[in-house]
């Protein structure tokens, strides 16, 4: 077993290694992911291992980036961009939406397009408008694409080596809030499916189901909750799209409550596809409504707001009290 | 906008080769074709033409959901289509269906897209490298830029061989030429130094729109500003296109780097069956394209050399045959099962697919008698 104690963007930044080790198709696009290490870092060093025919530094224009990856995955490469920020993703959502995710389908099968799409993304780092965003669902809302998040920096060593191996187009979002946090990657172990939803605490009383960012926010309040008296059980989501509903169906078999929590507006998202599918697959079970815990339905908002606009462990317990009260 | 003082002219309107200064480096490649490819360019352009009044004809008797023609730019679509080599990649738009006969697409495929059976769906390595049309307008410049990108990053160009080293071409329209994709891929391909062609077809009309409302520019200057060289032909002349092609693409596999050429020709019919041109173009215009006509002055050129009645009349009977045979074949066709739209969504298995699949067969089958 060999265990580091790794940051995710370090975590990221390896798994990216490794898939560049064991594929000569691997390749990274991106602005200014080669010497510089992206604006996160999560590619330094890589530029200088392994040269500028695998770790591109492209012209700054995200439909090119996404457009071009999707002509040399027709020339059996293996693309993974870099979008640099979640707001600035929407340039490529043509090429994402009309191309990438239609192709395989539109040649009936004879092409995949393995297809990486990286977007830091979320809020918690006090940044400019278009920096802090969680567009995830507009990408889970288009058939033809996979969307994952990690949670953790074990889990991002290997969901990223995963969607690499995919021949479907993936969107992995990686949070930013998590990217400085340390945790145990288990550099040794044999990886999991990309697809698999992980009870990440186990209770008895509500469950709580989120990705990404909220899965940290989440273990907090259950802390508390426990504290206070409240057996919560906690589900990392890690896929968006698909959904592994079978590890959430058993938990809220068990509990009989469910809260969903989630950086981005509550309006048709993530949470409310959950919502709507626990509510017809698990009717019986249910002691109380499934709720949402949400961004509001705004823009999001400058800085200085956003704590108050960004779900927190309080807002989260807020909805585990009223479960408890039907 | 119409021919310019910059456009380079083979075959005259008369039939008759143009000598000149302008015309010399691109003689040659015309002077290395043999009787028999001269033949093939007319007929193919011939053929497709009744192929396509015969498809708009399908359309209009409602067994078509739309047509796409191509009539009036079949030399533009002929010649830089012969003069793409095997091993080379075509990516076009929406309109070249003679370069997909050309290279092996049976027509009924594009057909069968626009009687609302398919997406296109044809294999491109099975099809000499000829890829699936693109709907959205400039999209398929980004996606040939990358392939080249590729080509590039595999040492498969360059090498001095023009018989293994790859290129790329790519088709687009001049309305395309506004989309942001398209002025992308340009800069993408001039960063890389891709080994491929931007072909751009000006058929003047981007559906009612003209090109001057467009570009205020000529449109083969615009490259220029993202240091790709380009050139502009006469595209109603298939020897201009055929050769002018060909020394693009030679100069791109050769390690020159990427390419641009504007054919100006003309959308003789609607942009699709679902338009009416009637409404916003003047007739002049159309007079000036029909005396360019590339068919008309392909056989004055082919007479002019002893080319006799005989074979314009087979060719002829080839085009009707054709037409016949499609017409045939469109009647015939079914619809296909349900499956289709699930089967290949993602390419590994996927549980939303198959729990949405199951459901529509038991729905389905909760019908007396079992699915429809």
């Amino acid at each position: 077993m060999s265990v580091e104690n790794l940051s995710m963007a370090k975590a990221l930044n390896q798994g990216l290694r490794q898939a560049m080790l064991d594929d000569p198709k691997v390749l990274l696009m991106g602005e200014d992911i080669g010497p510089l290490g992206g604006v996160f870092r999560v590619t330094e060093g890589l530029h200088a291992e392994f040269g500028s025919t695998r770790v591109l530094d492209t012209p700054l224009a995200e439909s090119g980036i996404v457009g071009t990856a999707i002509g040399l995955a027709m020339r059996g490469y293996r693309p993974v961009c870099e979008i640099q920020f979640d707001g600035f993703i929407f340039p490529a959502f043509d090429q994402i939406t009309t191309q990438l995710a239609k192709l395989t389908s539109r040649h009936e099968g004879s092409l995949t397009m393995p297809v990486v799409i990286r977007v830091p993304f979320g809020g918690h780092i006090g940044a400019v408008e278009h920096h802090q965003e969680s567009p995830e669902a507009y990408f889970a809302h288009t058939p033809g694409l996979r969307v994952v998040s990690p949670s953790n920096a074990h889990d991002g060593y290997w969901m990223i080596q995963e969607a690499i191996k995919s021949n479907d187009p993936v969107i992995f979002f990686e949070p930013k809030s998590r990217y400085w946090p340390k945790g145990d990657v288990d550099t040794s172990a044999s990886g999991f499916p990309l697809h698999a939803t992980r009870v990440v605490r186990e209770g008895t009383e509500v469950t709580l189901v989120g990705y990404g960012p909220m899965v940290a926010m989440l273990l907090q309040a259950a802390e508390i909750a426990a504290a206070e008296g409240t057996s919560v059980e906690v589900i990392d989501l890690r896929s968006i799209s698909p959904i592994d509903y079978e590890p959430i169906i058993a938990s809220v078999q068990k509990t009989g409550r469910l809260v969903v929590a989630q950086e981005a507006p509550g309006f048709v998202s993530v949470g409310s596809e959950i919502a709507a599918t626990v509510t017809e697959r698990c009717f019986y079970s249910l002691e109380a409504p499934v709720l949402r815990v949400a961004g509001f339905d705004t823009p999001f908002p400058p800085a200085k707001l956003e704590t108050v606009y960004l779900p927190d462990a309080d807002r989260i317990l807020e909805a585990v009290d009223r479960a408890m009260a039907y | 906008m119409s021919y310019t003082a910059a456009t380079v002219q083979l075959l005259s309107t008369e039939g008759t080769l143009v000598t000149s200064d302008a015309t010399a480096e691109y003689l040659p490649y015309i002077e290395k074709l043999t009787d028999d490819q001269l033949r093939d360019f007319h007929r193919q352009m011939v053929v497709i033409r009744k192929f396509d009044i015969d498809a708009a004809n399908l359309q209009r008797q409602g067994q078509l959901a739309m047509w796409i023609p191509s009539l009036g730019q079949e030399a533009a679509q002929v010649g830089s289509g012969y003069a793409a080599k095997p091993q080379d990649h075509i990516f076009p738009s929406y309109r070249e269906h003679v370069i997909a006969r050309i290279r092996g697409v049976d027509l009924m495929r594009i057909i069968e897209m626009l009687r609302g059976l398919s997406h296109g769906g044809w294999d491109p390595k099975e099809h000499n490298n000829f890829h699936l049309y693109t709907l959205v307008l400039g999209s398929q410049t980004l996606h040939a830029t990358g392939y080249a990108m590729g080509v590039l990053f595999d040492g498969a160009t360059g090498t001095g061989n023009p018989d293994t080293d790859e290129a790329v071409i790519v088709y687009f329209g001049d309305g395309a030429t506004s989309q942001g994709d398209a002025n992308e891929a340009l800069v993408f391909a001039a960063s890389y130094q891709t080994p491929q062609v931007f072909f751009l077809q000006n058929n003047h009309w981007a559906i009612s729109v003209p090109v001057t409302r467009q570009s205020r520019t000529p449109l083969y200057l615009r490259p220029g500003g993202f240091g790709i060289p380009g050139v502009q032909i006469d595209g109603n002349d298939v020897l201009a296109s055929y050769a002018v092609t060909s020394a693009n693409l030679d100069a791109a596999r050769s390690g020159g780097g990427p390419r641009f050429i504007e054919a100006l020709t003309y959308r003789m019919g609607a942009h699709t069956t679902s338009d009416d041109p009637t409404k916003y173009r003047d007739i002049e215009e159309l007079e000036f394209w029909t005396k360019a006509d590339p068919i008309t002055r392909m056989e004055k050129f082919l007479r002019a050399r002893g080319e006799g009645d005989a074979f314009f009349a087979e060719i002829e009977v080839e085009a009707n045959d054709l037409a016949a045979d499609i017409r045939h074949r469109t009647l015939a066709l079914g619809v296909p099962d349900a499956e289709k739209m699930f089967n290949h969504v993602y390419s590994e298995p996927h549980p939303l697919m198959d729990a949405e699949q199951a459901w529509l067969e038991n729905y389905e089958q909760s019908f007396e008698g079992g699915a429809a």
